[in-house]
């Protein structure tokens, strides 16, 4: 089971993480997106963007680090191998683009108990170098309880 | 794209997906998760499940592409959220489809924003649920 004092949690500020276009380009192609923003530079900015443009959930980069932290908690106590992918979702104040310094920091927002599950929602916020928050990921984890 | 010629119901279009075993491998190294149930067959049943299943967030980052071809900007989508209902298994050989579609679900004039609804299809069972992007337009 999940420690529910864990509840409330925050985790410290990851390092900075700067967002760059081949890993936007790879990204991009890993969830098969075609969207000319995404891959060309010229088309970015013709849309009004100031470099190429992440896809909507790119985010996931950016929380995988501050969950990281998280699972290897010991308070946490989270068995990885027990964990599945409840929910997700981004919130985006604005897209996140090429050239872009990102951190992020984790708050655990709930630890509930499911019968023998516990479910996790984690809400990672991330900021960019003016410490304007950029997009906030909500995630929710089912730990499935053992045997 | 005007709101006002909008309404809700209307279909924003359809793409059927292709996950290969290769395909959860770009997407594991791209997004940074290495969990092994995402492309070893012995860790996967090791740990109770039926076989390989591909990254929730994969079919999460793929429907939203149906979204985003419709609106033609990406930078558009101003939240968008998933429930995992179902895994996508992948076979080692071969391939799983994934049918992805999306209707209107909402149209908010004042905030000139639009909900995009979308499903998931994989196998005939839904494999995303509540999936929904807002799109500022």
């Amino acid at each position: 089971m999940v420690n529910p004092n864990v509840q409330g949690k925050k985790y410290p500020e990851t390092p900075s993480y700067l967002v760059g276009r081949e890993k936007i380009r790879e990204f991009a192609n890993a969830v098969f997106s075609t969207n000319p923003i995404n891959h060309e530079v010229a088309a970015a900015k013709a849309a009004g963007y100031a470099d190429l443009v992440a896809p909507p959930t790119f985010g996931v980069v950016i929380q995988e680090r501050s969950l990281h932290d998280v699972l290897a908690d010991p308070e946490a106590d989270i068995d990885f191998s027990r964990v599945v992918h409840g929910d997700q979702r981004f919130v985006l104040n604005r897209p996140i683009v090429a050239g872009d310094e990102l951190t992020s920091v984790l708050t655990v927002a709930s630890v509930k108990a499911l019968g023998a599950h516990s479910m996790i929602t984690f809400n990672t916020e991330i900021f960019d170098v003016k410490k304007d928050l950029v997009c906030t990921a909500i995630s929710t984890l089912v730990v499935r309880g053992g045997e | 794209m005007n709101i006002n010629e909008l309404s809700v119901g209307q279909e924003i279009g359809s793409h059927t997906f292709s996950f290969t075993r290769d395909a959860l491998v770009k997407y594991a190294g791209a997004s940074g998760d290495f969990n092994p149930i995402h492309y070893r067959d012995d860790f996967a049943k090791s740990v109770g499940l039926d076989g390989v299943l591909a990254h929730g967030m994969l079919t999460m980052g793929a429907a939203v592409q149906v979204a985003v071809d419709w609106i033609g900007d990406g930078g558009k989508v101003i939240d968008y959220g998933v429930r995992f209902t179902k895994p996508v298994f992948v076979p080692a050989e071969g391939n799983a489809e994934v049918f992805v579609s999306g209707k209107i679900g909402a149209i908010d004039l004042e905030a000139g924003t639009v909900r995009l609804d979308l499903t998931a299809i994989s196998s005939e069972v839904a494999v995303l649920g509540k999936a929904q992007a807002v799109i500022k337009l």
